[in-house]
């Protein structure tokens, strides 16, 4: 098992590389230079501007700008933002506890949604709850996340005025209040990043179950006489949920856009807004950053599922 | 095996059908096997009824999109204008109709790029058995594991002034839209097409054809890549939906067509701040959205019925 972490590990490294190489790329290859105020500023010499050049390094050739980059990333030195006024790492760190939080949230309850319908709509293949399911999860990834978000402030704010739609970070209320207040304010982005998800997990879910409950081992179950329970919760489902860790890991990057969605929406201080806040105010580092540590999350997901993968079905050999 | 659970609804009556009418072709056959989806039938229809609408819709109703007019503002639904109107007092029908050819387009040029970029690369991948399979591979996997709504973002920030300069206001942002949304969904189309040129360059009618002296670009062309195009069109049916979507999010964050050229998302973008006191003007733009993109999925499904039987999901 530690040999596999450690392969893992090394897998992640090289991909790590290629997605810091195509961000440079993209930058690099950009029209456009920090210094163009300057150039256009009269008031500023021409040798001033070529001195600031060399100084940062802008006139070396690409490959030079890239390992400089990735050495300054590496060590933590992720540069300065210009319209916060503070280091862009401090800001992230700021920003990145409450993406992830909305983020866990909703894949915890896409999955406690998720599950139960898809196991129950395999056992039941082509049977009225299957494919009332079917149409629900259609209507589900064909809603995109920002008007989810726009209808549900419509109805539970607007219409009942049951939840806020601003998500507040400075809350004042303490002890039980506090928790109350944060998970009133929290329930909808979860809900609406959570149902995107939901959709595509019941499909995977049920496809899973499929193809597992016609296995001849679960014919061996019943034929034993244990109960259909037992048979599904103890045989069935434990097998089928080894593919559903992967696919779930794949949908990570359509679960960061919509996070940017709905952070945008429900105006959460986390770090999706900021980076539209950033490419509004024409804050590079920023920008480039928080591109880089969704990409770093990707990566980190993957992973993660990887493991999981590897710790819930024996058959994966390890070397 | 105690029994097998059928890979959709439709295949085993289509199969019935088949062993009746035996000098039918493949396509109408697979029409066939499309009509037992009751959904996708009817999602034809709608999906139709919208492209109708938005190609002739502006000859019907020549309302200009942008008459501003203050004693008009947001009013809902009336004779003189069926959808109601927005803060500027512009009719939104109007402007509904004319913003679904830009989606639409969007979605369909998005597509193309993607389908083009996913053959060549799947195509290129399944044939070759050395190294620059492998690498391609990876390189495909590199692109799945990108965050895709982060880096079109990036892209567009960086890009945009520039393509601006060259194209255009309009012309530039559907270049860049329709390339970076095209070049990030390439990827499941080249592994769909890569594993079935591994499987298909195997067969035996494809080791005829080389035995008969069939150049490799031959071989690919005339024998290997219509055997694999089946999978190949049901991804792009989905791609033009996701295209679609990716546009109205961008839109929508206020970085994608300019505010003066109305796609639905940038009208959902500028409804969104008067939700309280002007609930039609967001609820039109997302519903086209909405019905746009669920009858290109079910119309998807449909033709993974009728194009690729075996698949489940």
């Amino acid at each position: 098992m530690g040999q596999y972490l450690i392969r893992r590990l090394l897998i992640a490294i090289p991909s790590l590389l290629g997605i810091s190489i195509v961000l440079f790329a993209v930058l690099a290859l950009a029209p456009g230079d920090p210094f163009e105020e300057l150039a256009t500023n009269p008031a500023v010499p021409p040798e001033v501007r070529a001195n600031l050049r060399a100084k940062f390094g802008l006139d070396d050739p690409v490959p030079v700008r890239y390992v400089r980059w990735l050495a300054a990333m590496a060590q933590g030195d992720w540069g300065f933002s210009f319209v916060s006024r503070m280091q862009v790492d401090t800001l992230i760190l700021q920003r990145l506890p409450t993406t992830l939080f909305v983020i866990g949230a909703s894949q915890i309850l896409a999955l406690l949604i998720a599950i139960p319908v898809g196991v129950y709509a395999a056992t039941r293949p082509y049977s009225l709850f299957d494919q009332v399911a079917n149409a629900f999860a259609f209507i589900g990834f064909s809603l995109p996340t920002f008007f989810t978000g726009l209808l549900f402030i419509l109805v539970f704010s607007i219409y009942l005025d049951w939840l806020p739609f601003i998500y507040r970070a400075d809350i004042s209320a303490t002890g039980w209040q506090w928790y109350w207040e944060h998970l009133r304010q929290a329930l909808m982005p979860i809900a609406v990043l959570g149902l995107f998800q939901v959709a595509s997990m019941t499909r995977y879910v049920r496809a899973s179950v499929l193809d597992v409950i016609r296995l001849d081992y679960v014919t061996t179950a019943r034929a034993k006489g244990l109960g259909e329970r037992v048979v599904i919760t103890k045989h069935v489902v434990r097998n089928a949920l080894i593919p559903v860790v992967t696919l779930v890991a794949l949908q990570m990057p359509a679960v960061f856009g919509g996070a940017i969605v709905t952070e945008q929406i429900f105006r959460i201080p986390g770090i999706g807004s900021l980076l539209i806040s950033s490419i509004l105010a024409n804050d590079t580092p920023v920008v480039m950053a928080v591109t880089f540590i969704f990409a770093c999350l990707v990566v980190l997901f993957n992973l993660i599922a990887d493991i999981v993968y590897g710790w819930l079905d024996p058959r994966i050999t390890y070397h | 095996m105690a029994g097998s659970t059928r890979a959709s609804l439709t295949t085993e009556a289509a199969a019935a059908d088949q062993r009746r009418a035996r000098h039918f072709s493949p396509w109408l056959d697979a029409w066939r096997r499309f009509r037992r989806h009751p959904l996708a039938v009817v999602s034809v229809a709608i999906l139709f009824a919208i492209v109708l609408a938005i190609l002739l819709g502006p000859f019907v109703w020549s309302v200009p999109i942008n008459a501003i007019d203050f004693t008009t503002r947001l009013q809902t639904s009336s004779w003189q204008h069926p959808l109601g109107t927005d803060d500027l007092g512009q009719d939104l029908l109007a402007r509904l109709l004319y913003g679904g050819r830009i989606s639409l387009a969007v979605g369909l040029a998005a597509m193309v790029v993607a389908i083009l970029c996913g053959t060549i690369i799947g195509a290129i991948a399944g044939m070759s058995r050395g190294w620059v399979g492998s690498a391609l591979m990876w390189l495909t996997d590199l692109f799945l594991s990108l965050p895709q709504l982060p880096l079109l973002l990036l892209v567009i920030y960086l890009f945009r002034d520039s393509l601006k300069s060259a194209f255009g206001p309009e012309g530039g942002v559907f270049i860049l839209i329709v390339i970076v949304i095209g070049g990030l969904r390439w990827m499941p189309v080249a592994r769909l097409v890569r594993a079935q040129f591994l499987s298909l360059r195997e067969k035996e009618f494809v080791e005829a054809a080389r035995a008969l002296g069939a150049s490799k670009t031959r071989l690919v062309v005339r024998h290997i890549l219509p055997n694999a195009l089946g999978p190949v069109i049901v991804a792009g049916t989905i791609d033009v939906a996701a295209a679609i979507i990716a546009e109205s999010t961008l839109s929508f964050l206020g970085l994608g067509f300019p505010p003066d050229i109305p796609t639905w998302g940038r009208v959902l973008f500028d409804a969104k701040d008067y939700l309280d006191i002007a609930p039609h003007w967001a609820l039109f733009p997302g519903a086209a959205i909405f019905l746009t993109v669920l009858s290109i999925n079910f119309i998807g499904d449909g033709l993974r019925d009728a194009l690729d039987p075996r698949k489940v999901m």
